[in-house]
């Protein structure tokens, strides 16, 4: 008892908070774990689009930044450790990057006062603002990633998706399951044949769900995986030469990491996207300058131009340009996180915005508002070429199918505010 | 020195017989429980509350649960994390469908339900021992997790499976949901572990656990001097089952807020109670919550020094506590595999002669 008590004191003394001056930003990144492969180009996107404001602008409206940096290993209960360690530093924004951890903070953040950005993971219906005042998941959440992929299977196949069948070929959890009751609608729209194979965590061993593919001939494959299970999912599918062309991942599904192991095969994989591919974008020459080759990269700096690298650099980015527009619109430098919460909900990306901050039409163009946390919902289809090694869009940002998505938003939030007594806003 | 028994003297059988026979010993425990009770509360904010009490305090229940079927009764379980799980999806339903009861009575109820599920899941006890039952309790875990993912009742029907626990209250005090204080869901949880160490102190310590105890040391030699192996066996997965859906409720609705089967109760959860009573001492009550406080206070102090003070990359750091926990586990082991319990009962007793060895 004594050795515990001293143990807890000790504890005391190493909780203690970082100083509060700067703008901080807590990445709750995993550079652990079964799904390390996704979380470490992200947290060092994250982190190096903020060191880059340092070194080259000197901070955020001359405020410098900070990314304390909390590892979860994407284990919720580490990240609700995490948040309640970094959430008294001053900080002005989560994005957690786990749908896990999403749910246990969503009414934390709420009480507590703090926005939530989950872009393109987390509560898909947080998008209805009435109902979750602090979460955020623009540019596009799942839903429109179902409704997205579906829309382009109905290009493909010529207008109509009468008589076809659709696989949705998922992880066994929370993020994996979130697109189902989205795409049962959609199959009752266009008429396809809609079934859902689970794969249980954390993916490496699919024997058995490629089998059940094989038998059943579906004419398209979804895929909602992340992590080891997509490189896997991505084997398998090379392996029983699945046509390639009719396999499609969701943004989580879609970096190099994935289809790099399974060589040729992989050629012609496609994955949605809410974000451009690439390196050729300015911002990435100044990170290359101020960031890496000063040896001030979070990483190795050996991941620029990937897929979640400019993943974890949008994220970065949209963070920076909310805590720009918060400084404009209260006249102060330093902002704290009510009025971080606010600026998100009026946030407005444009051509413009994206091209000062040297990534000119990087993503789609968007606004948010009080009712509406989640933007038009763009999605756009990236496909990987083997020969090049490279991902490119094959498609325009398009948007989701919002008379299928909306309801079924208005139904979900509906029912989360009855069994958590929260009165509508945006009145 | 420490422990002086001269002038401790005992006139009746009940005062012989009490938990702590040693004058030091019960001040020692009355000042920890005044702390536990009336000081610590004071003294708490959200980070000690969500990132050290509360695992600990459930983490404590769990491991006195699972103590009492395999340190006191020698009925391997692996089955924890889905007996947890069935604690937490009971009160979930339960918190769902009757809004205006008290959450307390809902936990309690929970752990009932669970400690059915258990004794259904602990039949074959009867039939197979050692690790024939460790593989059909490893089922238990698989199939209650596959059941709860699968049963879209379970969960309400909510678009992902998780599960949310709303706002309810003890006397008008939130426990639950977000708009908590620290000292409310501590005090709650403390209550809980208090009374369930104090069930399971006096359970193993009177005829019933006496029962386990000769069941677990060899079941022939037990039913030949009269213990039914039916009513024993049964009834420590009915207590352990018990006390696991409580930590599991209070896991879920208190700690977490939200959860999900395979996630939250997987069979890592499993494995990590398991570790907690053989780290801690099997067959003590005192080792469960020492092997609970070493394997969710460790990672954290580690983070904290590593990351906090040292400010090292948080992967490397992530790293180091998995080699350093794991080598501490195994050096442990090797130095004193009856746990830390036995360690404290080996200090115990040298501090008694000391400084007057024999």
């Amino acid at each position: 008892m004594k050795l515990k008590l001293a143990t807890l004191a000790l504890g005391a003394t190493m909780a203690a908070a970082p100083a509060m001056a700067d703008l901080v930003f807590p990445s709750l990144s995993y550079r652990t774990g079964p799904f390390a492969a996704g979380g470490i180009p992200f947290a060092d996107g994250y982190a190096d689009y903020f060191t880059l404001l340092n070194e080259r602008d000197g901070g955020i409206g001359g405020e410098l930044t900070q990314v304390p940096e909390c590892e979860t290993a994407y284990n919720t209960e580490k990240g609700v450790e995490c948040y309640e360690a970094t959430k008294d530093s001053g900080a002005l924004i989560y994005q957690p990057l786990s749908t896990g951890i999403t749910y246990q903070l969503i009414p934390k953040v709420t009480a507590d006062g703090i926005p939530l950005h989950t872009m393109g993971y987390g509560r898909t219906s947080a998008k209805n603002g009435k109902v979750f005042s602090h979460v955020f998941n623009y540019p596009a959440n799942y839903w429109d990633g179902a409704s997205a992929g579906v829309n382009h299977f109905l290009e493909k196949s010529g207008g109509s998706l009468e008589g076809k069948k659709i696989t949705l070929l998922h992880f066994n959890g929370a993020y994996g399951r979130e697109p189902i009751p989205t795409l049962e609608a959609l199959s009752e729209k266009h008429g396809f044949d809609f079934n859902a194979i689970p794969i249980d965590y954390p993916g490496q061993e699919q024997k058995s769900q490629w089998l059940q593919i094989r038998r059943e001939r579906p004419d398209f494959v979804l895929f909602w995986g992340w992590g080891v299970m997509n490189q896997v999912a991505i084997q398998e599918a090379a392996n029983i030469r699945f046509d390639m062309e009719n396999f499609m991942g969701i943004w989580w599904s879609g970096s190099e990491n994935d289809v790099k192991p399974a060589g040729d095969g992989a050629n012609g994989y496609k994955a949605l996207q809410f974000h451009n591919v690439g390196n050729d974008y300015p911002v990435f020459d100044d990170i290359q300058k101020y960031v890496v080759d000063s040896g001030k990269a979070a990483g190795a700096g050996d991941q620029i131009g990937t897929v979640l690298y400019n993943r974890g650099v949008y994220a970065a980015f949209l963070a920076a340009e909310a805590a720009k527009q918060a400084q404009k619109a209260n006249g102060t430098s330093a902002i704290n996180a009510a009025m971080m919460r606010d600026a998100m909900e009026s946030l407005e990306i444009n051509a413009e915005i994206m091209t000062a901050a040297g990534l000119p039409n990087f993503g789609p163009e968007f606004n948010v508002t009080c009712t509406n946390h989640g933007g038009e919902g763009m999605a756009a289809v990236a496909q990987w070429d083997a020969g090049a090694a490279s991902w490119s869009l094959i498609s325009d940002f398009a948007p989701a199918d919002a008379s299928v998505v909306g309801p079924l938003i208005d139904a979900d939030s509906a029912a989360y505010a009855a069994e958590n007594n929260i009165e509508m806003g945006c009145n | 020195m420490f422990y002086r028994e001269a002038g401790d003297f005992k006139t009746s059988y009940a005062e012989d017989n009490q938990t702590f026979p040693i004058k030091f010993d019960r001040y020692r425990y009355y000042a920890v429980m005044f702390a536990a009770f009336a000081v610590v509360p004071f003294l708490i904010n959200d980070y000690w509350v969500n990132a050290i009490f509360l695992p600990f305090l459930i983490y404590s229940i769990a491991a006195i649960g699972l103590n009492i079927l395999v340190g006191y009764c020698g009925q391997v379980s692996l089955g924890t994390g889905g007996f947890m799980a069935v604690g937490a999806y009971a009160c979930y339903k339960l918190m769902t469908s009757f809004p205006e009861v008290s959450i307390f009575f809902h936990v309690i109820l929970a752990g009932g339900v669970t400690a059915l599920v258990c004794i259904l899941f602990g039949l074959p006890s009867l039939r197979i021992k050692g690790f024939y039952l460790a593989v059909a309790t490893l089922a238990a875990q698989f199939f209650l997790v596959w059941l709860f993912n699968r049963v879209p009742w379970f969960y309400n029907y909510s678009a992902s499976g998780q599960i949310n626990s709303p706002e309810r209250t003890v006397f008008g005090i939130a426990v639950t949901g977000p708009h908590t204080s620290a000292w409310a869901t501590y005090l709650f949880c403390l209550v809980f572990l208090t009374a369930c160490a104090l069930i399971g102190r006096n359970l193993t310590r009177g005829m019933v656990g006496r029962k386990w105890m000769a069941i677990r040391d060899m079941d022939i030699a037990a039913e030949i001097i009269g213990v039914n192996p039916l009513k024993a066996k049964i009834s420590a997965f009915g207590v352990s089952g018990f006390f696991v859906g409580i930590s599991g409720a209070l896991l879920f609705a208190v700690y977490l807020g939200a959860a999900e089967a395979g996630d939250s109760f997987g069979i890592n959860k499993s494995f990590l109670v398991l570790f907690m009573i053989i780290i801690g001492g099997l067959g003590s009550i005192f080792g469960s919550f020492a092997g609970a406080a070493f394997l969710v206070l460790l990672p954290v102090l580690l983070k904290n020094v590593l990351v906090g003070v040292l400010g090292w990359p948080t992967d490397m750091a992530a790293h180091l506590e998995f080699i350093i926990v794991g080598g501490l586990i195994i050096t442990f082991l090797i130095l004193e595999p009856h746990g830390l319990a036995q360690l404290w009962r080996v200090a115990k007793e040298k501090l008694r002669l000391w400084p007057f060895p024999h």
